[in-house]
């Protein structure tokens, strides 16, 4: 050690050091010759942001505070619910209801009481973005929603820090580096989000719990080798999963020079209203809501016991149907406009789904169609289960 | 020439749950034409109403973007692959099955 000393400059006094106690917790980091003593200290002195303590944040976040980052922050507002837990691996069973960061920081702490956790109980926004990601080395987006996305990317580019990014989307997975210095960012890759109506929600779908685990450790491994200057990283490279067929392919990133944020010429010089910029009006885009003709589930149940003749039209999928029903009639969504056919229109009928949010689709579209008795189940089979049938489960 | 067009996750539903299509075409434009004649659902989701390739779509020869290419006029030889990249972003719970539907069809 004192032979390393004299051959190097001296060492900064606030250099942190290790303990004893972190020298065997990082042992096997330390004995490799690519982390070693100084990539250990790197990883100490290290500030990483995670944004979204989700299906990416959670295996993030462990592998993290495992390997030592010495200050974690972590953005989120939402509290633990119990379909997280299929794939939110930082969250236990006794942690539903609680607050994610509450959560989180109690797990991660426990795993590494080294560390510093530094915690941001609210919304990613362009009046809080700057502030909160100024403070960090390196910004990991594992959000779900496109207004973020281009926020994180848009506030790391007027920063200058490098933005770790994955995403999903059912079996797929991508995964990039981006604001790096030299490097594309998220705007060269995809100038404009979706229009909202072809953006799904979230509760709609489903994920294969694997997946975000996968791409959220590919960013952990990113993170780290951003932090010990090792390797190659993921930058100018757009990472392709495949979960199904198990295959990983690269695509090339560039640049683009017309880039409005990093780009020569740029027009975007400040945070933007990103809701806007996506297409969406109000936090949860009220004005997207078709308004239909309804009938509660309690109206439908006493219509039913009266012996009245409704045809129940389940809107959902198979797969979905296979869960829980109402005994009604499957026709996805999706092939309604091919199976219209199969309808009569002279008898009543009740549309349902999972949350009444497809089936009102579905009534807008048949009326269109033609037909005039027919009303949406509000609240679709939840709401069946809450005020009719609690046997049916909910999902 | 054969040309090999790779089908993402959310696409598939739309063209026959196939993971790619082989077609024949001489240019990429060629080729995403033979394929949304194939499968008329695709188109919708590939192209905006005036006909031009969505802004959330990006389309690969190889590992090679064509917007720095030439575009939909983009030479293919035989075996090349073309990669259809739409913008996903999925992190909690991903994306739905459903990606688009429209009441006009």
């Amino acid at each position: 050690m004192a032979t390393r000393l004299t051959q190097q400059a001296p060492a900064p006094a606030v250099e942190p050091a290790l303990s004893k106690q972190e020298v065997l917790r990082y042992s096997r980091h330390l004995i490799m010759p690519e982390v070693g003593m100084d990539g250990q200290l790197k990883l100490k002195r290290a500030k990483v942001l995670m944004v979204g303590s989700g299906g990416l944040g959670a295996p993030l976040g462990l592998y993290l505070a495992a390997a030592g980052v010495g200050r974690l922050g972590i953005v989120d507002f939402d509290t633990v619910d119990f379909t997280n837990l299929q794939r939110q691996v930082v969250f236990g069973t006794s942690d539903v209801g609680r607050k994610k960061l509450e959560a989180a920081r109690e797990r991660l702490s426990n795993l590494n009481p080294e560390i510093r956790i530094d915690t941001f109980e609210t919304r990613l926004t362009s009046d809080n973005a700057l502030d909160i990601l100024r403070d960090y080395d390196i910004v990991v987006d594992g959000t779900d929603n496109f207004p973020t996305r281009y926020l994180v990317n848009d506030a790391c580019v007027l920063l200058g820090k490098p933005n770790v990014y994955g995403s999903i989307f059912r079996f797929e997975g991508q995964a990039s580096i981006f604001g790096y210095p030299g490097g594309p960012c998220y705007r060269c890759l995809y100038p404009e989000p979706p229009p909202p109506g072809l953006v799904p929600s979230c509760a709609e779908g489903g994920v294969l719990g694997v997946l975000p685990g996968i791409v959220g450790c590919i960013q952990a491994m990113e993170t780290i080798k951003l932090i010990l200057g090792n390797g190659k990283p993921l930058v100018g490279r757009l990472l392709l999963f495949d979960a199904l067929g198990m295959r990983f392919r690269e695509l090339k990133l560039r640049k683009n020079p017309e880039c409005p944020i990093c780009g020569e010429h740029p027009t975007i010089t400040k945070l933007i209203d990103y809701a806007e910029f996506c297409g969406i009006r109000g936090e949860e885009a009220p004005s997207q809501t078709v308004v239909v003709p309804e009938i509660t589930a309690t109206q439908l149940k006493q219509r039913l016991d009266r012996g009245d003749d409704i045809y129940i039209l389940d809107v959902r999928e198979t797969h979905e149907y296979q869960i829980c029903n109402l005994n009604g009639n499957l026709i996805p969504l999706g092939e309604l406009p091919k199976r219209v056919s199969e309808l009569d229109s002279s008898r009543e009928i009740v549309a349902h789904c999972r949350s009444g949010k497809r089936s009102a689709e579905a009534v807008e579209f048949l009326t269109k169609a033609g037909f005039r008795k027919i009303w949406n189940l509000k609240g679709g089979i939840l709401a069946w289960s809450d005020e009719v049938d609690p046997s049916v489960p909910k999902y | 020439m054969a040309v090999k067009v790779v089908i993402p996750t959310p696409l598939r539903q739309f063209a026959g749950k196939q993971e790619s299509v082989n077609l024949e075409a001489a240019t990429v434009g060629e080729a995403l034409n033979a394929l949304t004649s194939q499968f008329s659902d695709l188109k919708k989701h590939l192209y905006s109403d005036d006909g031009r390739l969505r802004s959330f779509v990006n389309v690969y020869v190889n590992d090679e973007d064509i917007r720095y290419l030439q575009k939909e006029k983009t030479a293919v030889q035989q075996g090349d692959t073309i990669s259809i990249v739409p913008s996903i972003a999925g992190g909690c719970v991903g994306g739905a099955g459903r990606l688009y539907f429209s009441a006009e069809n």
